[in-house]
């Protein structure tokens, strides 16, 4: 056995007394095994990791338990030993590639710097080492890529760097916290492919963090699935995916989007509830033409949309599929009339709404028909508003109501959306992600939009607050007749919501039609690439 | 983590979270207190002072401290305590005055350039950078000689002297939220650009502006006592620290310490407590410190 957690206990200080992280969990890791720690936000599973390096934020601490390596007790071993240990023995690629990289220098000699901390290279030899670990994760032209800063690489091709530099010391055991969140669809699977062939060619073991069970699944021997800090399940990746034993993996299971589920099957058997139908009727709503945005670059002209055209009927929601840089995010913000084509036509309801400067469209009597819903909910409420304050800026503006009414309103909204009304008059940092979707998603729809648009609105959930949310989407648009553009990178949940789908690559469409069509027979090779790269969780034989 | 999370306490009342505050952090406790003390001077000094500051007493000139002058006596036989305590008012009214008119506009130049970008930023960027280019003593000694003499021109110098930092920060604030999400979700509200900028977005900068004042409060102490130092802005027999001390130096030599020290002391307790302010005053004006 490489690695044995056994009883392990982890406690933060904070302002409300001692706050227990991780209770007691036990784990072990075989020569050559790699285990997936799978669990939602807040689960500890990140905490878990942290303390096998002792490398804990301050506040935290080591409460009890075991952590054997290799024979030796890295709870009580001294700190120039886990200096060795880290980085040689253990060592750890981290979630955000580019804030684990020094911005400001080049990531040869980054490389080079942990070459030398641990004595594998000399002065003479670093360099040539350094390209040679940067060739091991697949880099072209390495040693042109050598004397690249972190800002010029892109996020996948950091992520490399990061792995180069986890790897560059052979170490025995790589613990992977969250390796591709934040990344491209296709990027994922590039980044995943590679680590996975790295640990087999090395022998090495690993433990891959993640929220996501599909890629735990795919990449990992066992899967521990932990929640609010305990281990409730171990086995074989199969057994957990296909046979859950504990009610919370198979609430995990149910919420992974998945081929052939329909969105109330994503959520626990026990809540769901009948799904209410849709109707779109064949009048066009909104009628994009020819859309270009050209943005004045330093280095010349950035062609971000380059003449997009599509259409979303009254009472339908289409898909905006694409990877970042696509454009898709770009276009959503022309049709909000937050930023001003450079040319094109966008009808709704008959009008050209390109002819009104997105400037002067905050007074347009039109404002209210078209909201969104912002891909980050943190972001997009204002930290020092109530959540009641946040819902009511749109209807102090945009509706004549009497402050009365704009408070029953109000509440009326967070019943609609299943915001819990003690809730109202806590500010954002208080609230948790679920909620916080909740207030942004009760902001939109408070002055009755006909149509909204969906930007990312669960790319920041855990997916069992994914499912609720998306459920809560198909409820209200059934309820309350909008339509909705929803624009996503993840082609499985948008078959969830969607009726059509429009596919987008670098400011172009390159395919649109039906979602089932577009699933099961894409016609554009990226399409096709961006439904292979999506994790592909082993299918669960139904209980009868 | 689910959904329905155990309902937490209800939220803190504004007072709550100050008294949080000054408990959690002894030092913030203390600067509070001196804080006070000097409010306290300032409003009721004349009553509280033992003696006239301006009433001079030839026969008992140049006395070391004692029970009947607790700081001793000045050349002229005035009370330095009581001079002391009666500069506060002058003091703060000028820091006071300086730092909200260097806040206000510098606030409103600094959030125009940071939101709207282009031009206006880079031409107001450019005459803060010319006015940052000066030493800014000297600059304050050139406008207060070329205004006049007057406690007015203190304190306009003093402000023409410390917006460039409040241009700046605010700038800065701004431009990293302009496309926040909520500036966005703003827009989409029908807030137009300005509403947008006054009511979202700027609230947003106060905690770091707040250290910045406080810190200002003690610089804009230090620079009004410089100026009447040197002999520019407030005139004798005005009780006023820095002008106390100006005069109290010439009898360090001849070993009249007190005269110089105690309105020295006073000075130095002043700057000393609006630097201790800042960090405590940036909690209080912070919703997320609550919890």
């Amino acid at each position: 056995m490489l690695l044995s957690v056994k009883d392990l206990k982890v406690v933060f200080r904070t302002r409300r007394g001692p706050v227990e992280a991780v209770r007691g969990i036990d784990l072990h890791v075989e020569a050559g095994e790699t285990l997936g720690i799978v669990g939602e936000s807040g689960s500890g599973k990140s905490v878990t990791s942290y303390a096998l390096l002792r490398i804990l934020d301050a506040g935290g601490s080591i409460r009890a338990g075991d952590i054997v390596y290799g024979g030796i007790d890295l709870r009580h071993a001294p700190e120039r030993q886990m200096a060795d240990i880290r980085g040689r023995e253990i060592s750890m690629i981290f979630q955000n590639p580019r804030s684990a990289l020094n911005p400001i220098r080049k990531v040869g000699h980054q490389i080079e710097d942990v070459l030398r901390r641990h004595n594998r290279a000399t002065r003479g030899t670093a360099r040539a080492k350094a390209i040679e670990a940067m060739e091991a994760v697949k880099i072209r032209d390495a040693a042109k890529r050598y004397d690249a800063y972190p800002f010029e690489l892109s996020g996948g091709m950091c992520q490399r760097i990061v792995i180069a530099l986890a790897l560059a010391c052979d170490p025995r055991l790589l613990i992977a916290d969250e390796p591709t969140t934040g990344l491209d669809i296709t990027t994922q699977k590039a980044v995943m492919d590679l680590v996975s062939q790295l640990i087999r060619e090395r022998g090495m073991s690993a433990i891959v963090i993640t929220h996501d069970l599909g890629l735990a699944a795919q990449y990992c021997d066992r899967i521990a699935v932990m929640k609010d800090g305990e281990v409730v399940e171990t086995g074989r990746s199969v057994d957990v995916f296909t046979a859950p034993r504990h009610a919370y993996t198979r609430r995990l299971v149910d919420a992974t989007p998945r081929d052939g589920a329909s969105i109330r099957s994503l959520l626990p058997a026990e809540v769901r509830t009948p799904e209410l139908t849709h109707t779109p009727s064949p009048e066009p709503l909104l009628r994009v033409q020819d859309l270009v945005k050209t943005f004045e670059g330093k280095s010349g002209p950035v062609h971000a949309v380059k003449g997009v055209s599509f259409t979303v009927h009254d009472g339908e929601t289409v898909g905006l599929v694409g990877e970042s840089g696509c454009g898709k995010s770009t276009t959503s913000s022309m049709v909000v009339r937050l930023l001003d084509p450079t040319s094109g036509h966008i009808m709704f309801a008959g009008e050209d709404l390109a002819k009104t400067p997105a400037k002067a469209f905050a007074r347009d009597p039109r404002r209210a028909s078209i909201q969104m819903v912002f891909q980050d909910a943190t972001d997009s409420l204002n930290p020092r508003h109530s959540a009641e304050r946040s819902i009511e800026e749109p209807l102090r503006r945009l509706a004549k109501l009497s402050s009365r009414a704009r408070i029953d309103r109000v509440r009326e909204l967070a019943d609609l959306v299943g915001l819990p009304r003690h809730l109202l008059d806590r500010f954002p940092h208080q609230l948790s992600g679920g909620q916080k979707a909740r207030v942004g998603i009760a902001r939109a729809i408070a002055v009755n939009p006909r149509f909204l648009i969906l930007d990312e609105p669960t790319a920041a959930l855990d997916v069992s607050i994914q499912a609720v949310v998306l459920n809560l989407l198909a409820d209200l648009r059934a309820k309350l007749g909008m339509s909705y553009l929803f624009v996503s990178h993840d082609l499985h949940v948008v078959r969830l919501l969607c009726d059509r789908v429009v596919v987008m690559r670098d400011g172009e469409v390159v395919e649109a039609g039906t979602a089932e069509e577009v699933m099961e027979h894409p016609s554009h090779p990226y399409t096709a690439e961006l439904i292979a790269a999506a994790p592909r969780p082993p299918v669960r034989h139904q209980a009868a | 983590m689910s959904d329905a999370t155990a309902p937490a306490p209800a939220r803190q009342s504004t007072l709550g979270h100050i008294g949080y505050v000054l408990r959690d952090n002894p030092v913030t406790l203390v600067a509070f207190l001196m804080f006070a003390l000097l409010i306290v001077l300032a409003f009721f000094g004349p009553m509280l002072a033992p003696y006239d500051p301006l009433a001079s007493n030839a026969s008992r000139a140049l006395e070391p401290p004692s029970w009947d002058h607790w700081f001793g006596t000045d050349n002229l036989g005035r009370d330095i305590l009581s001079r002391v305590i009666v500069a506060t008012r002058l003091d703060l009214t000028i820091s006071v005055a300086a730092v909200a008119l260097s806040f206000i506009a510098g606030s409103v130049l600094g959030a125009v350039a940071g939101y709207w970008g282009g031009w206006v930023d880079a031409g107001l960027s450019r005459c803060l950078d010319t006015i940052m280019a000066f030493p800014l003593f000297v600059l304050a000694m050139g406008i207060v000689a070329a205004m006049g003499n007057t406690v007015e021109n203190i304190v306009y110098a003093t402000a023409i002297i410390n917006l460039p930092f409040y241009a700046r920060l605010v700038r800065a604030e701004v431009n990293i939220r302009r496309n926040a999400g909520f500036a966005l979700a703003a827009k989409l509200s029908g807030n137009s650009d300005a509403r947008v900028l006054a009511l979202h977005i700027f609230p947003n900068a106060l905690p770091p502006m707040m250290v910045q004042v406080s810190l200002n409060l003690g610089w804009a102490i230090l620079n009004a006592a410089g100026l009447s130092f040197i002999g520019l802005g407030v005139r004798p027999p005005t009780a006023e620290w820095g002008i106390m001390v100006a005069e109290g130096a010439n009898f360090i030599v001849s070993g009249e310490w007190w005269v110089a020290l105690f309105p020295g002391m006073a000075l130095v307790l002043a700057v000393f407590t609006f630097n201790l302010l800042g960090d405590g005053l940036r909690d209080m004006v912070d919703p997320r410190r609550r919890t």
